[in-house]
């Protein structure tokens, strides 16, 4: 039909009267990397399971590999690599023993050395043999990922999948996804954490079950009409105080020693800057980051309510 | 997926057999479970209780008369006291306060010596079988008790006994005896153990969130309920094993019909009870569910399965119940194959109902089982 490896059309899921996915139209190009960001119970996890048919959509269509996520969800399930975002393996088995479950599952021929070369890739090779259920948090986080890709999946549906691990192996992780990607792998993932977002091809930003935004993450922050100004100097934590409730600032920030300050409207925000009284502070403008941008789009969708 | 596949089901069972060896509170359980039941039955129907309560009932005492009671008082088994009238023992059986009203009728003297062997008539309180089996299995020996004397013409004629006892088993009248609730204890062990097991298996994967991996894989449904029962299944035939060698080594129980087709039967029995388990597993939200659904099932079948109560006995309608049950027929097949020495033949009857129950309750099992999150 098309090329798109994800091709869904006003996919809609309601949980008794609450509509938690409503409308959600997305395409996913071949070996695309699409991140997937939204506030908490934005409906992320709920529209990852309806994509692997976990979920069935109250009205909607749409295609997964080229097959019907209604009528086809089994033969979609051979051929993606799903993580959940809650830890979800055996816990009284052993590193190995999970992954040869999944090994034997998909009916791999050629599983022993599948299974060596993903924990080696992983860095599991001391854990091999530990119950997955003594392993570390992130370690756990870590045999879920090799499990999601050892039968070379065409398509990585991953829900926060790097939650709790350590920088390196977030950014090993992330190196092997875009090895895949290299590769034909396409994947879409669910993150909180802006690098992640920085990485991806793609961003998809969800709100209420909606995509609200998408593009890749410069075109987000160039077309988000945010102004960004940073301050060094003495003080910077009480004149983030004094900022925050200022009219005309929608963000005040501290990092460091540096003060970090966003607005959509460039003259309320200046106006706010020069009015400040305070201890002497260097203010220069930069570019906005995703950040800013999901913050504003964070703070767009309380005032309503 | 196309279908079922082996591969698919191998991955699934080792991962279900790995998981069953490292429990090992379930493994101690199951071990421990019948030895446990057998014990405390075995010691309440092993007992050999003596001096039980017994009434008499006798207008004035003949020489004859007088010798027997003395020789039951002999036995040890019986604790006699006279009653004064056929009411008052029938109130102390009522009550439990005599388990046994002995009725010698008139003119007894005359009728033996006259050889006309009259019956001696002994109500028996049978709602505890076990507790009187011995006493009236001793009636038995004293039947010689009168031939020293009577007349010695009479001793001569030993072909034709002097009297006879009657013994009259009230409120049990199929007198369930020790070898009988063998059986019986064999079925429900391995309904408890088996059955509860698998109550929990889906429920607990749904709890821990291993479920919505599993789903996300592509297996089948029915791959995932078979590796589910058949761990269990050689847990059951453990337990069998323990359960026979126990009863035959403690309880001198027989085994007169074929051993293999005592286990081939057995078997069955077990695939019906992690049938069902596994289908309250499959329907239950949570294993607290589960196991209530489990719960409820086990009164029924046990009080309408001709273990507690005559299945003869029952109305119709409990009747109709009771044949739906695996354990009623468990219970017929174990009884006739330990006991009568049944074979092949005998037991099909109760045998195929069993099989249907688990293929139809299996089939349920797979159909509710969901193989989406909602
Ligand atoms: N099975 C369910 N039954 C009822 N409500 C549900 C169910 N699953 C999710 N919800 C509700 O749907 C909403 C969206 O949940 P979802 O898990 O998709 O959010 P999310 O974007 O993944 O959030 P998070 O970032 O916290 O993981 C939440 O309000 C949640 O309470
Ligand atoms: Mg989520």
């Amino acid at each position: 039909m098309t090329d798109y490896v994800i091709d869904v059309h006003d996919l809609c899921k309601s949980f008794g009267a609450r509509r938690v996915v409503d409308g959600f139209t997305l395409q996913v190009a071949a070996s695309e990397i699409c991140g997937f960001l939204g506030a908490n119970g934005s409906g992320k996890t709920t529209t990852i399971r309806l994509l692997c048919g976990l979920l069935v959509p109250d009205s909607g269509s749409g295609t997964c590999l080229g097959l019907d996520i209604l009528r086809e969800a089994p033969k979609i399930r051979q051929q993606i690599g799903y993580m959940t975002q809650r830890f979800s393996f055996y816990e009284d088995l052993t590193v190995v023993e999970n992954l040869e479950l999944v090994a034997g599952v998909y009916e791999m021929t050629d599983s022993g050395a599948a299974i060596d070369d993903i924990i080696a890739r992983m860095g599991l090779g001391d854990y091999r043999s530990d119950l997955a259920g003594h392993l570390s948090g992130g370690w756990k986080q870590r045999l879920a990922l090799a499990a999601c890709v050892l039968h070379r999946p065409k398509l990585l549906l991953l829900d926060e999948p790097t939650a709790g691990v350590d920088v390196k192996a977030r950014r090993e992780f992330w190196d092997l996804i875009h090895d895949m990607a290299g590769e034909g792998l396409t994947v879409l993932v669910s993150t909180h954490y802006m690098d992640e977002a920085e990485r991806c091809k793609r961003l998809v930003y969800l709100a209420d079950g909606r995509i609200v935004v998408e593009g890749t993450a410069d075109t987000l922050t160039r077309e988000s009409g945010i102004v960004t100004f940073e301050a060094t100097g003495e003080d910077v934590d009480s004149a983030a105080r004094q900022l925050r409730h200022a009219p005309g600032v929608e963000a005040a920030t501290v990092f460091g020693r540096v003060l970090h300050v966003a607005s959509t409207e460039r003259s309320g925000l200046e106006q706010a800057i020069h009015t400040y009284k305070g201890g002497a502070l260097t203010w220069r403008e930069v570019e906005p980051n995703l950040e800013d941008v999901f913050i504003h789009q964070l703070a767009a969708r309380e005032q309503p309510k | 997926m196309n279908g079922f596949s082996f591969n698919r089901l191998r991955a699934l069972l080792r991962k279900e057999w790995i998981q069953v060896r490292r429990d090992p509170t379930t493994l101690r359980m199951i071990v421990a479970l019948p030895i446990m039941q057998l014990l405390l039955f075995g010691f309440a129907i092993n007992g050999n209780p003596k001096n039980l309560p017994t009434g008499l009932l006798i207008a004035e005492p003949s020489q004859y008369e007088r010798t027997l009671v003395t020789a039951m008082r002999n036995t040890g088994y019986y604790d006699i006291r006279l009653l004064s009238s056929e009411a008052e023992g029938e109130k102390g059986l009522a009550a439990g306060d005599l388990l046994f009203v002995i009725n010698f009728p008139a003119n007894f003297d005359r009728s033996v010596d006259r050889g006309d062997a009259p019956s001696i008539l002994v109500d028996a309180d049978a709602t505890d079988p076990s507790a009187i089996g011995n006493a009236t299995a001793a009636l038995g020996q004293i039947a010689t008790a009168l031939n020293r004397d009577l007349p010695s013409m009479r001793q001569t004629q030993t072909a034709a006994p002097a009297f006879q006892f009657q013994v009259h088993a009230r409120y049990n009248p199929e007198q369930l005896t020790v070898l009988n609730i063998v059986p019986g204890l064999i079925c429900m062990v391995l309904t408890m153990s088996t059955m509860f097991i698998t109550t929990l298996s889906i429920t607990r994967e749904r709890e821990r969130g291993t479920m919505e991996n599993l789903m996300a894989m592509p297996v089948r449904p029915i791959e995932i309920m078979l590796a589910k029962i058949a761990p269990y299944i050689v847990i059951g035939y453990l337990q069998v094993a323990l359960i026979l060698v126990f009863s035959a080594v403690v309880f001198q129980l027989p085994i007169r019909g074929s051993l293999p087709l005592l286990m081939l039967a057995l078997g069955v029995f077990i695939a019906s009870n992690l049938a069902l388990g596994l289908t309250f597993s499959t329907i239950a939200a949570n294993q607290m569910q589960a196991q209530q659904l489990a719960q409820f099932t086990l009164m029924p079948s046990f009080l309408l399965s001709g273990f507690f109560f005559p299945f003869r006995g029952m109305p119709t309608w409990a009747q109709w119940i009771g044949e739906i049950f695996p354990t009623t027929h468990a219970m017929r097949i174990v009884r006739g194959m330990l006991l009568k020495g049944n074979g092949v033949y005998d037991i099909l009857p109760d045998l195929w109902p069993i099989a249907l129950f688990t293929v139809v309750i299996l089939g349920v099992a797979v159909w509710f089982y969901r193989s989406t999150l909602d």
